[in-house]
């Protein structure tokens, strides 16, 4: 068939029906939207003006019960109670002043609750019911119930509050909540969970609390409510029932984690201890803690500024964000790293006299030990951590080898532990150095790497992280402190099965090495003899010093004579059984001096307790005595065991 | 004196078009200082906004249908080229993949095709010697719906429906025959169950939320909700300028875009919505009598498919807002807060008076 041409008039006649049809659909659709809005605007007016008049409760969010965080003996270390509040809706009352001084007569209100009712204000939308007082009494509630009708737009409720019952204990572990900001908002509005929080007024902030939010948070249920005139609920039309939040079971243990911090005393620091079988975390300590019930219901500035200010720093997780050379802990990871690489094979060993020089320079690195140890092999250098050795291995190895191979053990990288806001310390390189500082990097910089000194940083949790790999010959486990997450009405868990991150290939021929060298540190000669004495189990550690203050060339040490703040932090890691290990951890103590005398103890606990169920002696005396500063050692210290 | 000044600038301006757009640009800015909780901020913001698109509309108007007819092919391929560039580098927002960073700017090619989408299927059409046959409405209908898929895909429902429509309205326009209109329609509802499996999970959910509102009152469902209780409780006259307790009391969800015609008629009742119908009646009349009145085939499609694509625009958002239509997130055109939109909206009636005001130079 030919081709029709084109006929203009035609064609324009045939667009001009089509014009024609669409101009009569449009007007069609619109008559329909307006019928639509006769519907809503005329017809159905009432029923939608007494909607918008009662609208904020129309529907009322039930909120879900907050799942409970508990040891892995049932300890309950997080869970909720009902209280009753005394709340103000501020759109609903006209002077707000005036109804605060009137309430005030029944229910005592403080400035400290006005404070806060500001604080709220300023936060929140007008129509938002804010508590004035909480926690009231029997005998508030009812003064107030009776003179309720005097006050529109005041309501009691009963609110479901966290507590965590073991107060300080473990509270950069288990976190805890607080009201929810413009900052969760956000975040809620990105994972769609907006509306899961109608009627939330918590959130978690930190800690598990933060970390597993989505599952102890539980879905939030509604009611539709009939209201009256006057805004009181008349009959529930449907509700939909809330589902609790799912309960975290920890692998730590309460009692642990008190025979921890009870050994620290009022001293700073942080003890990780991990099952490197499993990456179970059995205890998550940081010192000073605080009482994480001061910020369910939002702190009040006085002990916000304790707490903030102390030069303690209670409000730092120190595990996972305190940064610590790591000292001489950090010298069976280069052992392994030169006999992997070949270095140091024994028998080698060296004449060591004092200290170490680098070929054409005249510095003195100095060992600890003046005078020097003598013939020192590689087994016998982690025993007595002798500095010398260790200075000569890093650099013939070279900064890049002993990076690259430390880095396997987690050093400058995260842990993947189940807590927010962990630092990934730091390994230094000559790559990281040009990019800092734009300098190259300098000889003498690898020689103090080599005993845990200069760039090197790692938070406890690096280091525990770091023993439990070697104590479990090269596989690394994650980390976590949830070993189960349960559902709260089935009690159905999910196990949260171990899970292999990494595997080392190491000779095992050199691993014995140095793990026989740090099982003789704990014994006669070693410089954490008085840790193993009278271990009915053996144990393999390390101990460490790092600097926080430098020493000049010819200054001398003198732990007396330097403020407190100023002196080495004392460090200490270990893990136990030695052959066939169950529990590895490190401790840090803020400028508590040298790891074997400070640290050690604190260690030597928490495993007596872990493998023999043992209960130090102050404890199961009963005495609640604050316990005291220095630590209790049963032998002497050997001259040692007072450096390394 | 200023008036001779003022001839040539306003010579390929519509007076009526340019009246009711004004007229309704001003209830808009009425409206939204209400919404935005009386924010001279955003009433400033929004100015700046109309100004803008007011300067593209000028310019749209001042440059001739044989030109635009010249650049649509380009544009309609450059269009084309950014999705594909979306789909493969675009940044991401909202769970959305919709914008392309440039590195001085940031483009939202979605919105070109708006605009390229009409005047590619417009200058396809016009550039048929014969009578359209189906193979025609064929390779018209494959260049609309790639670039539709790709918007899609973003996802970015509302425009996707908007390109969609305008392009549809080219081929309905240049004589897409009933039968295969009525049996495409029937096509598509056969099709839905296998197209139900390819929406995105949220666009699923607000389809079954329109369906039953009640279903998630506290989410999804809170939207529609809220603003029907609106626009009920809005009555004959209104609860007054200001004094909107759904739009004030902060119940009503994106109040100054996608839901602002809620806050409209909660304010001024049922006599405000018949008079805003109006003005937008108006408007798409004119620009039906534009498209009408045009002379080349290329002007009257395009015409043609701009303003019923504008009408789309109303009926989609007054529908969503009134719960008869799905929330898919298209704003009330020269009402809603926003550049971008105003911008291609106030460029498409430049394109409409250029369309009108150039007719006598076009050799036909």
């Amino acid at each position: 068939m030919r081709p029709e041409v084109k006929d203009y008039l035609y064609e324009q006649y045939h667009f001009k029906l089509r014009l024609g049809f669409t101009a009569f659909a449009v007007i069609g659709l619109f008559v329909l939207l307006a019928f639509r809005f006769f519907y809503l605007q005329i017809a159905q007016y009432a029923h939608y003006q007494t909607l918008a008049e009662n609208n904020r409760i129309s529907l009322v969010p039930i909120v879900a019960n907050r799942g409970l965080i508990i040891d892995k003996n049932g300890v309950v270390l997080a869970h909720n109670f009902f209280v009753y509040t005394l709340e103000i809706t501020p759109s609903k009352v006209k002077d707000l002043e005036a109804t605060i001084t009137g309430l005030s007569q029944f229910v005592e209100i403080g400035a400290l609750d006005r404070k806060r009712f500001n604080k709220f204000r300023a936060q929140s939308r007008n129509f938002e019911s804010l508590p004035i007082r909480t926690h009231l009494n029997e005998l508030e509630a009812a003064k107030f119930a009776v003179n309720h009708y005097r006050f529109p737009g005041v309501e009691i409720k009963s609110r479901l509050f966290r507590h965590y019952p073991l107060g300080k204990l473990g509270s950069h572990m288990v976190g805890y909540i607080g009201r929810i900001n413009d900052n969760d908002l956000v975040g809620l509005e990105k994972s769609d969970q907006l509306s899961n929080y109608k009627g939330s007024d918590h959130i978690g902030k930190s800690g598990l609390e933060q970390f597993y939010e989505t599952y102890l948070h539980g879905t939030t249920g509604f009611q539709q409510v009939e209201i009256d005139a006057d805004g009181h609920a008349v009959r529930v039309l449907s509700s939909t029932s809330p589902t609790p939040g799912d309960n975290l079971i920890l692998s730590a243990d309460s009692k642990m984690q008190e025979i921890a911090e009870t050994a620290f005393g009022n001293r700073r620091g942080a003890l990780v201890a991990i099952n490197p079988k499993t990456g179970e975390v059995l205890s998550f300590v940081s010192m000073p803690t605080f009482d994480a019930n001061l910020f369910v219901d939002g702190i009040d500035v006085d002990n916000w500024k304790s707490l903030n200010d102390s030069l303690d720093k209670p409000l730092i997780n120190r595990p996972l964000r305190g940064i610590y050379p790591p000292g001489s802990t950090f010298k069976p990871f280069v052992a392994l790293a030169g006999l992997e690489n070949g270095k140091r094979t024994p028998p080698f060993s060296i004449q060591d006299s004092g200290f170490f020089t680098l070929p054409n320079s005249t510095h003195h690195y100095r060992d600890w030990k003046p005078g020097g140890h003598g013939m020192v092999d590689i087994q016998r250098a982690i025993t007595i951590s002798c500095d010398t050795f260790f200075y000569g291995l890093a650099m013939e190895l070279g900064i890049e080898k002993l990076a690259a191979f430390v880095s396997h053990f987690g050093f400058g990288r995260l842990s993947g532990l189940d807590i927010k806001g962990e630092s990934a310390g730091l390994l230094p390189t000559p790559d990281w150095k040009q990019r800092r500082f734009k300098q190259p990097w300098y000889q003498g910089e690898t020689v103090i790497t080599g005993i845990g000194q200069g760039y090197t940083l790692v938070t406890p949790m690096q280091l525990a992280q770091a023993t439990a790999i070697l104590a479990n010959n090269g596989v690394a486990m994650k980390p976590h402190l949830v070993s189960k997450i349960e559902k709260a009405i089935t009690g159905q868990p999910l196990v949260i099965a171990p899970l292999i991150q990494d595997k080392i290939a190491i000779n095992a021929e050199n691993l014995e090495i140095v793990k026989r060298g740090m099982v003789n540190v704990t014994l006669p000669g070693g410089t954490a003899a008085s840790i193993g004495a009278n271990a009915p189990y053996s144990i393999a550690a390390k101990t460490g010093t790092a600097q926080v203050v430098g020493i000049r060339q010819n200054e001398k040490y003198n732990a007396s004579s330097i403020d407190e703040r100023h002196r080495d932090h004392a460090l200490f890691i270990a893990y136990a059984p030695a052959e066939n290990p169950t529990i590895a951890l490190a401790v840090i103590v803020e400028n508590g001096g040298h790891g074997g005398s400070a640290a050690g103890p604190i260690a030597r606990k928490v495993m007596d307790y872990y493998l023999l169920g043992k209960v130090p002696e102050v404890e199961a005396a009963g005495a609640d005595k604050k316990p005291s500063v220095s630590t209790a050692r049963n032998n002497a210290p050997s001259p040692e065991e007072l450096h390394d | 004196m200023i008036s001779k000044l003022l001839k040539p600038l306003g010579k390929h301006i519509d007076s009526f078009l340019m009246t009711c757009l004004l007229l309704t640009m001003l209830v808009g800015l009425f409206v939204l200082y209400s919404a935005s909780g009386q924010s001279f901020e955003r009433l400033y913001a929004q100015c700046i906004n109309i100004i803008v698109a007011l300067g593209f509309m000028w310019g749209a108007a001042n440059i001739g249908p044989t030109k635009l007819e010249r650049i649509a092919l380009p544009l309609y391929v450059i269009g084309v080229l950014l999705l594909i560039a979306v789909a493969l580098f675009g940044s991401i927002s909202h769970g959305a993949r919709r914008w392309l960073n440039l590195g001085v700017m940031q483009i939202q090619p979605s919105e070109i095709m708006r605009i390229a989408m009409p005047m590619m299927l417009a200058f396809y059409f016009s550039k048929r010697e014969s009578k359209p046959v189906l193979a025609d409405f064929a390779i018209g209908g494959l260049l609309l719906v790639v670039p539709v898929m790709l918007i899609m895909k973003q996802p970015d429902l509302g425009t996707a429906l908007l390109v969609a429509a305008s392009g549809f309205y080219i081929l309905f326009l240049a004589g897409l025959s009933w039968k295969w209109l009525v049996g495409g329609i029937v096509l598509f509802a056969a099709s839905t169950p296998i197209l139900w499996p390819l929406l995105h999970d949220y666009q699923r959910r607000r389809i079954e939320i329109l369906l039953d509102p009640t279903q998630d009152p506290l989410g999804a469902g809170y939207h529609t909700i809220q603003a029907i209780i609106a626009l009920g409780s809005g009555g004959i006259a209104g609860k007054g300028w200001l004094n909107g307790t759904q739009a004030q009391l902060d119940f009503l969800p994106e109040r100054t875009t996608d839901f602002i015609f809620a806050v409209f008629g909660e304010e001024f009742g049922l006599l405000g919505i018949l008079l805003l119908l109006l003005l937008f009646s108006l408007i798409i009349m004119r620009g039906l009598v534009i498209a009408s009145q045009a002379q080349s085939t290329f002007s009257r499609l395009l015409a043609g498919s701009i303003t019923l694509t504008f009408f789309t625009y109303v009926f989609v958002n007054m529908g969503m807002v009134s719960g008869i239509l799905p929330v898919v997130g298209v704003p009330l055109p020269l009402v809603s807060y926003g550049g971008t939109s105003m911008v291609t909206i106030l460029l498409s009636f430049g394109i409409l008076m250029s369309i009108h005001t150039h007719k006598n130079l076009v050799a036909n």
